[in-house]
């Protein structure tokens, strides 16, 4: 028998691989080595939902489609090396995997606290149904939080918590709450709607160090302010998962470099033979934009590339001509969106490359919708409810 | 035939779906998601695509 096709990373973009492979026609073993101990599940309630009630993993599963309900799931293994040459991928336990196709799909991790804890507990981050399990049990009434970070997952787990009865402040370098994203204007609007909430942002600053007889009880920043806290969530933006990658000859200076076939490209420019990546680890050219190969965060983008890699592999491995496919360009519009008290964010496109922003329908105070423009090309459109506007709005971007 | 279910309390009416199948979900003037419960076999591809795409995970084929 031959090898299988061996995923690693058990999440969206690496199910979504597996259905792709199916969907494709390939019929072969396909083996999926997951570090966490759970089958995929959907990451956004974890910082919504999840966060609030009492919630349960089977809420959050994916459907596994009876296509791929004899895929092989290796889970709670870590890999832990890449030997392209022999085409194996070795675990944490030191079993090996052997494949004919690599597909490379794990993700993110949160950056970790920017100091030293020295032992001192109460930090957390939210990536995993675990990690928002551990957060949620703490987020009680009258509790203080300190969230490091106003990106989305930070202004979500504020909103989360204000709403639990935690007094709640968001500590971060940039002035205005998910500002890279939403740009000033928007920003501060909804930095006006947290605080109506109760949320205190403190900006322009870091952290120092932290005090605390075991467990967390003050935070220093590192302008000298020193704030009571129960516990430090810490969302400061993430790191991709690539360190098992490591001398394996493949692009990784961030995330996985691939081609437009979602297929890695090594150190010295080259394909690797055999080799995929897909999901938030997967750095790719989106020629919507420009010719800057970027990782981008969004939900429906391990969705968009897990699918095709697993289309263009799957009819690669069937013996069939993947000219065509590779020829298509690759320009999935990225989408994302966040839900905070009543507002429900919605966007198109990459509005963080946007050098302006300006207000086209509705009112900033209520529900509103903004386009952004790089160099007067519209890169991205994003509003407070409106969403059939913000919806109309995909077909105006188009391949130049 | 096939039919399609939305779970309603799961659904927070962002339209995904509707852009994947419009012939099957559409906004309507209050911003709610309104659907066709049984739409034609041609149509699977599409609602399957809505399904993968939907942040809640809140559509689902009956078979
Ligand atoms: C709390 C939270 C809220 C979010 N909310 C939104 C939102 O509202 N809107 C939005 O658009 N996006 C949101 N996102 C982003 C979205 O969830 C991600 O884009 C998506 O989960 C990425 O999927 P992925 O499969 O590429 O990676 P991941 O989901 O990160 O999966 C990677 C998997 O690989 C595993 N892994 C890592 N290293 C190894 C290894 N060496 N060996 C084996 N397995 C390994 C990991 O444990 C993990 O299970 C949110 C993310 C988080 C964490
Ligand atoms: S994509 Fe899902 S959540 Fe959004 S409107 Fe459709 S069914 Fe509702």
């Amino acid at each position: 028998m031959s090898a299988p096709v061996v995923i690693v990373g058990g999440s969206l973009a690496g199910l979504r691989s597996a259905e792709g492979l199916r969907r494709a026609g390939y019929a072969g073993p396909i083996k999926v080595i997951g570090n966490e101990p759970y089958l995929p599940y959907n990451r956004p309630p974890l910082s919504k939902e999840l966060l609030s009630g009492t919630g349960d993993i089977d809420e959050i599963y994916f459907p596994i489609k009876e296509s791929v309900a004899d895929v092989e799931w290796v889970l709670g293994k870590a890999a832990t090396s890449l030997d392209i040459q022999e085409q194996k991928v070795t675990d944490l336990s030191g079993t090996s995997h052997p494949y004919r196709a690599l597909v490379i799909a794990t993700g993110l991790r949160p950056k970790p606290l920017p100091v030293d804890a020295n032992g001192i507990s109460g930090i957390h981050v939210l990536r995993t149904f675990d990690d928002a399990v551990a957060l949620r049990k703490q987020l009680l009434p009258g509790v203080k939080v300190l969230i490091l970070g106003a990106g989305f997952i930070g202004c979500e787990v504020a909103a989360t918590a204000v709403k639990a009865g935690c007094q709640v402040k968001v500590v971060a370098r940039t002035h205005e709450p998910m500002q890279e994203a939403l740009g000033k204007t928007l920003g501060r609007e909804v930095k006006r709607r947290h605080e109506l909430m109760g949320v205190e942002f403190v900006k322009g600053a870091s952290v120092f160090g932290l005090i605390g007889d075991g467990h967390v009880e003050r935070v220093i920043l590192d302008s000298g302010v020193i704030y009571d806290a129960d516990l430090v969530v810490v969302a400061i933006g993430s790191l991709p998962n690539t360190e098992w990658l490591e001398g394996s000859g493949i692009d990784i200076s961030n995330g996985v470099l691939v081609d437009g076939g979602l297929r890695a490209v090594s150190s010295n420019g080259t394909l690797v033979e055999n080799v995929f990546a897909v999901g938030d680890v997967a750095r790719y050219v989106n020629p919507l934009f420009d010719q800057v190969p970027r990782r981008v965060e969004h939900w429906n983008l391990p969705t968009e590339t897990g699918k095709r890699a697993g289309l263009i592999l799957g009819k690669y491995l069937n013996g069939e001509s993947i000219a065509e496919m590779l020829a298509e360009p690759f320009a999935p519009l990225p989408s994302f969106w966040s839900d905070q008290y009543d507002m429900h964010i919605l966007a198109f496109g990459m509005t963080y490359l946007a050098d302006r922003s300006e207000l086209v329908a509705g009112e900033i105070s209520g529900e509103c919708v903004f386009e952004y423009f790089r160099n007067d090309k519209l890169v991205g459109v994003c509003g407070i409810g409106m969403r059939p506007t913000i919806q109309s709005y995909r077909t105006k971007f188009l391949l130049p | 035939m096939i039919k399609v279910e939305v779970d309603m309390n799961k659904c927070q009416h962002y339209g995904q779906c509707v852009f994947e199948a419009p012939t099957v979900f559409k906004l309507n003037a209050e911003d709610k998601l309104e659907y066709v419960a049984e739409v034609d076999d041609s149509e699977r591809d599409n609602v399957e695509a809505a399904v993968d795409i939907c942040p809640m995970q809140a559509i689902r084929i009956a078979q």
